[in-house]
């Protein structure tokens, strides 16, 4: 089994494009979002791999529910935390989470 | 003393039982006759603990774990202690009728063994006729099901040569995940390793073949090399280290920090009939026997990988030097490490035998060799 940090202590590639605003981001077929009540925090796991989702990370995949486009998931976080720079972070991250195959 | 982190992960073997007799099996020489295996209740606590534990993840494995007629119990049991399952299989057996059952278990991914690309050798390896055929159907089962497929490919001597083809196997079967897995010589494999090392060469080309199939699979499927520690010249970070993420409880209950340590004489293995899977991650002396970086002595203790390989793996220091607490021979700053490369130098040479197949009865070898 391996064990990922997100958001990792690399910087995003740059390869990886800004998403469209209007892509409804949904978790991949193989990946399961849960809290872990032992260790306090929220998960991705996959049959290989477990992924601890740290800070906000959490609360923005919880969001990614199919329904919800890149558009609305920063307008409601950005309404939460007006002071946060979700505008620009949270299309990076989202990106970044489908490049590693865990959004579709 | 650090705090003990709770593991992540549980391997759940259920039963040394196989339908077929591969040679390179890394279970241990002596198997759980199937009287002495779990029951259905003891598997049930064990996940239920495992939960309250922190693992939330568990691969149920063997053997073949479809000879278990409560293989839904037990995944179920899983999957309300929030544990995460995969079936780790060689598809005979595996139906829609009784993947159906499973699914509806909470069965969340499967893992597929297949031996080789070709039909003939893939049965043959296996042991077994028209394996290939009932892993074929496996693989189409699961993939109707629309669950995570991953295949697991053991390489050796005669299949590292098709790598393509077990590649191009793997896409047409719609995984997921195609793991590449140099055969770890524990177990029923140790016996078998004159037949089943590569040469140099082999593993060079099938090295470079998968480079090139990742770089063109990027972002679809998933393909993972596991390596051959033998030629290397590092030693893996065996399980993430001792009694650090993961624990694997054998089919007879036995709690084991790493699969293969069940050959360690003097462990003194803890037992889930007797004992709390927490008492035993946590307080054991098996799981503390090796766990950080105190029980090391030089070149590990001093060495900057100590942290990234954790020394290797024991239960491959015990098998090659006798002392569990040395150094992995598979580092090339291992002081056993000239053995490893005799062993490598030798086995350039080819096998004098063929390899031995595995068995599960004891009255092995219907001439059904490899």
């Amino acid at each position: 089994m391996t064990l990922t940090h997100t958001p990792g202590s690399h910087p995003p590639a740059a390869s990886v494009p800004d998403p469209d605003p209007s892509w409804r981001p949904a978790l991949a077929r193989h990946v399961l979002l849960r809290h872990d009540r032992v260790r306090g925090a929220d998960l991705l796991v996959l049959p290989e791999r477990v992924v601890v989702l740290h800070g906000p990370a959490g609360s923005i995949v919880r969001l990614c529910d199919g329904a919800r486009d890149v558009r609305g998931i920063v307008e409601e976080l950005a309404a939460r935390h007006p002071k946060a720079p979700v505008a620009v972070e949270v299309p990076l991250f989202l990106g970044r989470l489908r490049e590693e195959g865990w959004l579709r | 003393m650090t705090p003990v982190e709770p593991p992540w992960a549980l391997l759940a073997e259920l039963t040394h039982g196989c339908p077929l007799h591969c040679a390179y099996c890394s279970n241990p020489l002596e198997l759980v006759r199937r009287s002495g295996e779990l029951d259905t209740g003891s598997w049930c606590r064990v996940m239920c603990q495992a939960g309250e534990l922190g693992v939330v993840q568990t691969h149920i494995s063997g053997g073949e774990p479809l000879l278990r007629p409560d293989l839904p119990q037990i995944v179920a049991a899983a999957d309300t202690a929030g544990i995460h399952t995969q079936l780790v299989t060689s598809g005979i057996g595996l139906d829609a009728a009784r993947l159906g059952a499973l699914v509806d278990a909470g069965l969340r991914s499967v893992q597929l063994s297949v031996q080789h690309a070709d039909p003939q050798a893939s049965d043959r390896i296996a042991g077994r006729r028209r394996s290939f055929a009932d892993k074929a159907r496996a693989a189409a089962v699961v993939r109707e099901a629309g669950l995570p497929l991953g295949l697991n490919v053991v390489l050796h001597r005669d299949n590292l040569d098709v790598l393509d083809a077990i590649v191009g196997l793997g896409l047409d079967w719609g995984a997921d995940r195609i793991e590449l897995a140099n055969t770890q010589f524990y177990g029923w494999a140790l016996l078998n390793r004159k037949q089943l090392l590569p040469s140099r060469s082999q593993l060079t080309r099938a090295r470079e073949s998968v480079e090139a199939w990742k770089t063109r699979l990027a972002g679809r499927t998933e393909l993972v090399w596991v390596v051959p520690d033998y030629f290397d010249g590092t030693a893996k970070p065996c399980m993430g280290g001792w009694g650090a993420v993961s624990l694997t409880v054998a089919p007879d209950g036995t709690a084991l920090p790493c699969p293969a340590a069940a050959a360690m004489p003097g462990l003194d293995p803890p037992n889930v009939r007797e004992r709390s899977l927490e008492w035993i991650w946590r307080e054991s002396p098996a799981f503390n026997a090796y766990r950080g970086t105190g029980w090391m002595a030089d070149p590990c203790r001093s060495c900057e990988r100590r942290d990234i390989d954790f020394g290797g793996c024991r239960c491959q220091a015990y098998a090659l030097t006798g002392d569990a607490a040395r150094p992995d021979p598979a580092c090339h700053l291992a002081p056993d490490h000239p053995l490893l490369r005799g062993i490598v130098s030798e086995s350039a040479l080819g096998a004098p035998s063929p390899a031995v197949p595995r068995s599960f009865r004891t009255a092995a070898g219907r001439g059904d060799r490899v």
